[in-house]
C-alpha cells in the first residue's frame, strides 16, 4: 500500500489501534479519512464520507469481501465499496476517494498530498 | 355514470363489488350496496372461529372504497322494475343494473316450540353472539341437523362448555358429503369428543321448561328445555341450534315478479342474468339454470361473471366444483367430485384403517382409469392432489394415493400428472397452467404466487400444491445466506451449535468462502450471541456487528446515534424520568417518546455514548437493546393495579417478561405487550408475542407485527397460568431463534412453517420434536448469563477506546455534525437540503 509518489505522510496511530476487519476514522489535514485493516493484514484508506448519504460514517461499516475484492459496506444503507479503488460495487458511477496508507515503525501513516 | 345497486353485502356480494371496482377503470359504474345486517361483509366460512377467540373485526372482509356507498342495516324491501328503483325503509335507489346477492336463510322445520327462547339458527355473527350470551351459566345443548353446519354448531356449543347432542334425520352424519362408511368413521371421532350423536332420528317437538316462570317472561315465550325425538326419546337442552339446511333468499325477487327455480332461488342463465335483463343474481340466492349452490366458491365464480358482463364482457358461469374440505371438531373431512358414485358402472376403491381411524374412498370410471370423485375422513392430506385430478387419469396407484403414510401425495408425482386445466385452487378458480405461468413470469415463492394469482388466499388447502409446483418448475428456492455461505441461517445455527464453533473465522473457513459481508457477519454474530458467547464486542465478534450493535446505539441519518434506556413494561419512577431529562438536557439531545413506551434520546456523537451510558447506568438504567435484533420492549397497560376493568397485573407480568428476555439476540427484533383485560389497550395482538389477561389467567398470542405488512397475532393458548405462559414463551422464542431465517419476523416464520400454528403448538406444548428440554435449557442459560452491555462497556477502558471521534484527534468532534432548532429541540442541520413539504401550510407553533 505504499506510494512512492507520496512525499508527505501523516502519522496517525499505532498499528494495533486498527483492528482486523474494522475501521477507524482519522483527521488528515482537514479531511476525514476511514482506515481499515483486512483479515490478511492489508491496510486501506478511503474518504470517511458516505457519498450517497452525505454523513461521515464509512469507518463504521462492515469489512468483508465480494469475490476477490476487499470491501466495506456503508452502515447507513449498505452500499458496498471496493477498498482498493473506492468504487461503489452496487451503484454504478459512485466512488469514494482513496488515500495511500502504510505502516512505518509500528505506526499507521496516511499520504497527505 | 350508470348506477349499480347491489342487494346484500355477504361474502359473494363483497367479492362482486371488489371485482367490479378493480376492473371498472374508466369509472363506468357508481355503486350502492344495500345490506340487511348491521355489519359489513365478513368471512362466514370461518364463522365458527368466533368461538375460538377470533374477533368480529378479524373476520371482516370489508375494504374501504370511496367509490362504493355502503348502507348497512338498510335491507331492500321491494324492487319496482317499472320505475327501476330499489326501495328500502330509508328511501328509493334508482338503478341501471341491480344485482341480488341476498344469500340464504336457515331452514327451520315446522315443529312445535321452534320459537322458544334459547332456540337459535347459525348463520350470522349476531346469531353467534346470541348463542354465546344465552349459553352463559347453562349446561346442555342440542343441534338439530348433523350436516356440515350442524357439526360446526355442535363444536361451538361444546366450546361454550355445554354437554352437546346432535340430531340428524339421515342415517349418517354429513349425508351430503360423505358415504355411509365415512359417516361411521366421522361419528367415532365426534362421539369421542363427548358429543352424543342421534342419526336416523327426527325432532318431533321442542319443549319449554315447565316450571311456572312461563307467565313472567317479558316476551311471553318460554325457555327451551329439551327435544322430543321421533323415536319417542327425550333430550334435555337449555340451548338448541337449528342447522337443518338453508334456503335461498328469493322473496324480494319473487315479489318483483322475477322467475324463480322449481326448488327456489332466483332463476338465472349462465350469465347470471334473471328474467329481467337489468337484474342479476349471484351466490346462494341464485338458481343457475335451476340449480342453487351453497358453497362460496361457485358464488365467487358468479360474482366474477357478472362483474365481467357489466363491463361489456361475455363470461359465463362454468359450472361448479362442489368439493369441500373441512376440519370439523378437529377431524379432517373432504369430499370431491362424484363422491357418491352416481356415474354408471363406476367403481369404488376404499381404504379403512380403524387403528389410525382413516377412511378413504375413490370413485373411478368403469375402466378404473379416470378419477371421478371420493371421500376422505380422518386424513385429508391427499385432498388437493385428488380434487385437482378429478376427470383425469389417476395421479398414482389407488392404494398408494389413499394410504396416508405411503407418502404418495407428498412427492409431487401427483401434481406433475395433472392436466394444465385442472383447478389447483378451487376457492379462486386458479388452474395449474395459471400458476405455472406465474412461476415462469418470476414468482419464486408462495407469497408471490398468492399475490399474483390469488391461489391459496382463501382456505389455503392448496398451498402444499403451490410448493410442489414451485419445486417441479425447477425454481430453486436458494437458501444460501449470501455469496459466502451456501447454508440457510437455520443450517448455520445448527452447524455452530452442534460443532461448538466460537468464531466467524472458523465458520467461514470450514463452511464458507471469502471474508463475509454485511449480510452474513451480523447473522453469524446474532447466532453466536444467541448461543451465549458473552459480550458481543469481545475479540473477533466486534468486527461482525452491524454499526448499531457495534456502538450499542441506533445510527441516524447524520451519523449520530440515538440512545434508548430500558424502561421495563413502560413503568418508570419520577426520579428516573428526571435523570433521563437531565441527561438529554446536558448532552443537548432531542427526546421523543417511542411506540414501545420508552424514551429515545437522539443526536449523540460516538464519543458521547459512553458518557451518556455512564450517567444512565449510575442512575440504575441499562441498555434497552433498541439497536439489536433482540427483544425490544414489552409494552403494558396499567392493568388491575389501577384500572377498574383490569383482571390481572399486566404491568407486573410485562416487567417480569422484559427482564427475563432482555438482551436475547434473535433473527429479527422481537416485540411484546401485555394487556390487563380483553379491551387490549397494550395492543398485544400486534406483537411477536402478546398476552391478554382473562379472569382465569393469560391468553397467549403469537406472530403479530406492525410495520410494512401489519398482522394480528394468532391465539396460541388460552387461560394459562403464569408458569405455563412463561414456559411456552421460552420455547417459542428459542425455537424461533433456532429455526427462523435471517430477518424473518415471527409472523413470516410461522406462515412459512410446514403445518403452521398447529405444528408450532405440537412442538411447544406436546414436545413433538423432543427438543423442549433443550429449548428450556437454552433459555435458562440466557437468563443466567445476561449482563448489561452498556455497563460492561463503560467499566472497561479497553472497550471504551472504540468510542472516539478520530483516532488521531480524540478531542475533536466530527465537525460535519451540526444541529438547528425545531420546535424547541435540536435536529440535524439540513441547511439547503431540508426536504420541502408540499401542499402543507406552515403552521406557527408558539413556544
Amino acid at each position: 500500500m505504499t506510494d512512492t509518489l507520496t512525499e508527505r505522510w501523516e502519522v496517525i496511530c499505532p498499528q494495533q489501534r486498527v483492528e482486523p476487519e474494522r475501521g477507524v476514522a482519522a483527521l488528515v489535514g482537514g479531511a476525514q479519512v476511514a482506515i481499515f485493516r483486512t483479515y490478511d493484514g492489508g491496510l486501506f484508506a478511503i474518504d470517511n464520507r458516505d457519498p450517497i448519504a452525505g454523513a461521515n460514517v464509512m469507518s463504521r461499516g462492515i469489512v468483508g469481501s465480494r469475490g476477490d475484492a476487499p470491501t466495506v459496506a456503508s452502515p447507513l444503507h449498505k452500499q458496498v465499496y471496493d477498498l482498493r479503488t473506492g468504487e461503489c460495487l452496487d451503484v454504478p458511477g459512485v466512488a469514494v476517494r482513496t488515500y495511500p496508507v502504510r505502516v512505518r515503525d509500528g505506526m499507521v501513516e496516511v499520504g497527505a498530498g | 355514470m350508470k348506477h349499480l345497486v347491489v342487494v346484500g353485502n355477504g361474502m359473494v356480494g363483497q367479492r362482486f363489488v371488489e371485482a367490479l371496482r378493480s376492473r371498472d377503470t374508466s369509472g363506468e359504474w357508481r355503486v350502492t350496496v344495500l345490506a340487511e345486517e348491521g355489519r359489513a361483509a365478513y368471512d362466514r366460512v370461518r364463522l365458527s372461529a368466533f368461538f375460538d377467540g377470533v374477533s368480529a373485526e378479524e373476520l371482516s372482509l370489508h375494504t374501504a372504497d370511496d367509490g362504493v356507498d355502503l348502507r348497512l342495516g338498510e335491507p331492500v324491501v321491494r324492487v319496482d322494475r317499472e320505475r327501476r328503483v330499489a326501495v328500502t325503509g330509508g328511501g328509493e335507489y334508482p338503478y341501471d343494473a341491480l344485482v341480488f346477492a341476498t344469500g340464504s336463510y336457515p331452514f327451520v322445520p315446522p315443529v312445535d316450540g321452534a320459537d322458544l327462547r334459547g332456540v337459535f339458527v347459525y348463520r350470522t355473527l349476531d346469531d353467534l353472539e346470541a348463542i354465546r350470551d344465552h349459553a352463559k351459566g347453562r349446561r346442555t345443548g342440542a343441534v338439530i341437523g348433523g350436516g356440515l353446519l350442524g357439526l360446526e354448531a355442535a363444536n361451538a356449543l361444546r366450546l361454550l362448555g355445554l354437554s352437546t347432542h346432535v340430531v340428524e334425520f339421515a342415517p349418517r352424519l354429513m349425508p351430503v358429503q360423505v358415504d355411509e362408511a365415512g359417516g361411521a368413521m366421522l361419528r367415532r371421532y365426534v362421539e369421542e369428543l363427548d358429543v352424543k350423536v342421534h342419526t336416523g332420528t327426527g325432532t318431533t317437538a321442542i319443549r319449554p321448561r315447565n316450571d311456572g316462570d312461563f307467565g313472567r317472561q317479558a316476551d311471553s315465550r318460554g325457555s327451551v328445555y329439551g327435544l322430543v325425538l321421533s323415536d319417542g326419546s327425550w333430550i334435555q337442552a337449555d340451548v338448541v341450534v337449528v342447522a337443518a339446511g338453508i334456503r335461498p333468499r328469493d322473496d324480494v325477487a319473487r315479489a318483483a315478479g322475477l322467475d324463480v327455480g322449481e326448488r327456489g332461488g332466483i332463476l338465472v342463465d349462465t350469465a347470471c342474468r334473471t328474467s329481467d335483463e337489468r337484474i342479476w343474481a349471484i351466490g346462494e340466492c341464485a338458481a343457475v339454470e335451476g340449480r342453487c349452490y351453497g358453497l362460496v366458491a361457485p358464488g365467487y365464480a358468479m360474482a366474477e361473471v357478472v362483474a365481467d358482463r357489466l363491463l361489456g364482457g361475455q363470461a359465463t358461469f362454468p359450472g361448479a366444483d362442489m368439493s369441500t374440505k373441512l376440519k370439523l371438531l378437529g377431524v379432517d373431512v373432504a369430499s370431491f367430485g362424484d363422491a357418491h358414485g352416481t356415474a354408471e358402472g363406476c367403481l369404488d376403491v376404499t381404504f379403512t384403517d380403524p387403528a389410525t381411524r382413516v377412511y378413504a374412498k375413490l370413485v373411478l370410471s368403469d375402466d378404473a382409469k379416470t378419477l371421478l370423485g371420493g371421500v376422505l375422513v380422518g386424513d385429508a392430506s391427499a385432498y388437493p392432489t385428488l380434487r385437482a385430478s378429478v376427470g383425469g387419469p389417476l395421479p398414482g396407484p389407488p392404494l398408494a394415493l389413499l394410504a396416508p403414510e405411503s407418502g404418495g401425495m407428498g412427492t409431487g408425482a401427483g401434481i406433475a400428472a395433472l392436466p394444465g386445466s385442472a383447478q389447483v385452487c378451487s376457492c379462486n378458480a386458479v388452474t395449474k397452467d395459471q400458476i405455472v405461468d406465474a412461476i415462469h413470469e418470476g414468482c419464486t415463492d408462495v407469497p408471490a404466487i398468492k399475490a399474483c394469482t390469488r391461489a391459496g388466499t382463501s382456505c389455503g388447502s392448496c398451498v402444499p400444491m403451490l410448493k410442489q409446483l414451485l419445486a417441479i418448475s425447477g425454481v430453486q428456492m436458494s437458501k444460501a445466506l449470501c455469496e459466502h455461505f451456501d447454508h440457510s441461517r437455520q443450517e448455520l445455527f445448527e452447524i455452530v451449535r452442534v460443532r461448538g464453533i466460537r468464531t466467524f473465522s472458523q465458520l467461514v473457513t470450514e463452511h464458507g468462502r471469502g471474508r463475509g459481508c454485511d449480510i452474513c457477519k451480523p447473522a453469524v454474530a446474532s447466532i453466536l450471541a444467541s448461543l451465549g458467547n458473552g459480550y458481543v464486542l469481545d475479540g473477533e465478534q466486534a468486527a461482525l456487528q452491524d454499526t448499531n450493535d457495534h456502538f450499542l446505539a441506533n445510527i441516524q441519518r447524520d451519523g449520530t446515534y440515538s440512545v434508548v434506556p430500558r424502561i421495563p413494561g413502560g413503568e418508570i419512577t419520577p426520579d428516573k424520568l428526571i435523570v433521563i431529562g437531565e441527561v438529554a438536557r446536558d448532552f443537548n439531545l432531542y427526546t421523543k417518546i417511542t411506540g414501545g413506551q420508552r424514551i429515545d434520546l437522539f443526536g449523540a456523537r460516538v464519543e458521547q455514548l459512553p458518557q451518556i451510558w455512564r450517567r444512565l447506568v449510575d442512575a440504575g438504567f441499562e441498555s434497552g437493546h433498541a439497536y439489536g435484533k433482540a427483544l425490544r420492549t414489552v409494552k403494558s397497560c396499567v392493568g388491575s393495579t389501577w384500572c377498574r376493568y383490569g383482571v390481572q397485573d399486566s404491568v407486573g407480568l410485562a416487567v417480569a417478561l422484559e427482564l427475563r428476555y432482555r438482551g436475547l439476540r434473535a433473527p429479527h427484533k422481537i416485540k411484546s405487550a401485555v394487556s390487563g383485560c380483553a379491551r387490549e389497550c397494550a395492543e398485544a395482538r400486534s406483537k411477536d408475542f402478546g398476552i391478554i389477561a382473562t379472569d382465569k389467567g393469560w391468553n397467549l398470542y403469537v406472530g403479530g407485527n406492525g410495520g410494512f405488512r401489519p398482522r394480528h397475532a394468532d391465539l396460541f393458548a388460552s387461560d394459562l397460568s403464569t408458569e405455563d405462559l412463561v414456559r411456552y414463551v421460552d420455547r417459542f422464542l428459542m425455537f424461533y431463534i433456532r429455526t427462523a431465517d435471517r430477518l424473518q419476523r415471527t409472523a413470516a416464520w410461522i406462515e412459512a412453517m410446514e403445518g403452521g400454528l398447529d405444528h408450532l403448538r405440537a412442538v411447544i406444548v406436546d414436545d413433538s420434536l423432543g427438543i423442549c428440554a433443550e429449548l428450556d435449557a437454552a433459555m435458562a442459560r440466557h437468563v443466567e448469563s445476561y449482563e448489561d452491555e452498556w455497563r460492561a462497556t463503560v467499566e472497561d477502558p479497553e472497550r471504551m477506546r472504540r468510542f472516539t471521534s478520530f483516532v488521531n484527534a480524540p478531542d475533536t468532534p466530527d465537525p460535519s455534525i451540526t444541529f438547528e432548532v425545531e420546535r424547541g429541540q435540536p435536529v440535524p442541520a439540513m441547511g439547503e437540503r431540508r426536504p420541502v413539504v408540499l401542499g402543507l401550510p406552515t403552521m406557527g407553533v408558539r413556544q
